[in-house]
């Protein structure tokens, strides 16, 4: 009895934990076999120096302007 | 961030060509080249739609797959890039993409052909931000100042949408909920309901007084 309550344990922690092996489904780009110069990212340069989230905020700000609906309601 | 993208509202553009000059303008385009491009169907029909075009930054760009000498690049946020010191312009792009966003500088109609010139996400290329050689060769790189692309942001009417894809579809999402809670079919008229007429009945536009409009035919 115990054995079997240990295994049906032990099948609901394997189950739990099913999910902590789930890729994330996003699309990865790969530079595949791309030949030419690297570029660097957008946030690399002034006036962002590399604060990838101030440029992820501003540029989240400014799609918002497209919102009429926001701007003048 | 999710990733960058358009989205052209076929229900507010009028055809003003507005993006296409901003582009042009913005990226200082050469002559002959439109990296946008506004497609019109069924023009001068009522119920006409117009759609503003350009590359459409693919997640499986088949320009990148046709590409001879592999000069296309993506972008961490999605942008589909070439750099111009590779190209050797011999237009498979061209002919891969069914968008027709690869576009090539010509001299005549038996010119030289130049190194592919396209939509860029206003993200420059794979030169140094900002800088004058960015500028020459991509056009201005307005992702690296936190600004987005100048023909969705000059767009009048906020047709063209530009910006990370899940921040401007909610934005569309809300306008068409906006729409359906207004009833353009049965409610007041909106939008190109209004743009002839009012209605003669739920959802068809009155027809324009004179004469007949001419056969259908696109324009691009």
């Amino acid at each position: 009895m115990m054995r079997a309550m240990g295994l049906m344990l032990l099948c609901s922690l394997l189950f739990a934990l099913a999910a902590c092996g789930e890729r994330a489904q996003v699309v990865n780009y790969k530079q595949g076999t791309y030949q030419g110069k690297p570029d660097t990212p957008p946030y690399q340069n002034p006036p962002f120096n590399g604060d990838k989230a101030a440029w992820e905020r501003e540029l989240a700000t400014r799609a918002q302007a497209q919102n009429e609906y926001k701007r003048t309601h | 961030m999710a990733r960058m993208k358009f989205l052209c509202d076929a229900e507010r553009c009028i055809e003003c060509n507005g993006c296409v000059t901003a582009c042009k303008q913005e990226n200082d385009v050469p002559w002959g080249v439109n990296r946008r491009r506004v497609v019109t169907i069924n023009d001068g029909v009522p119920g006409e739609r117009s759609i503003s075009v350009a590359c459409m930054h693919c997640s499986d760009a088949p320009c990148m797959a046709v590409c001879p000498v592999d000069c296309f690049y993506h972008t961490e946020e999605g942008v589909v890039l070439h750099d111009k010191d590779l190209c050797i312009g011999c237009g498979y792009c061209f002919y891969a993409c069914p968008f027709g966003a690869p576009q090539f500088p010509q001299q005549g109609a038996f010119g030289v052909r130049g190194k592919m010139d396209k939509c860029t996400f206003c993200a420059g290329g794979p030169e140094k931000d900002n800088s004058p050689e960015e500028f020459a060769k991509y056009g201005r790189n307005r992702l690296a100042e936190g600004k987005l692309p100048a023909c969705a942001e000059m767009c009048s009417t906020k047709a063209l949408l530009a910006g990370d894809g899940e921040v401007i579809s909610v934005i569309y999402r809300q306008r068409v909920t906006l729409r359906a809670a207004r009833g353009t079919r049965s409610g007041p008229p909106w939008g190109w309901d209004s743009a002839y007429g009012p209605a003669t009945q739920a959802g068809a536009p009155a027809q324009p007084p004179g004469p007949a409009p001419a056969a259908q035919g696109g324009k691009s």
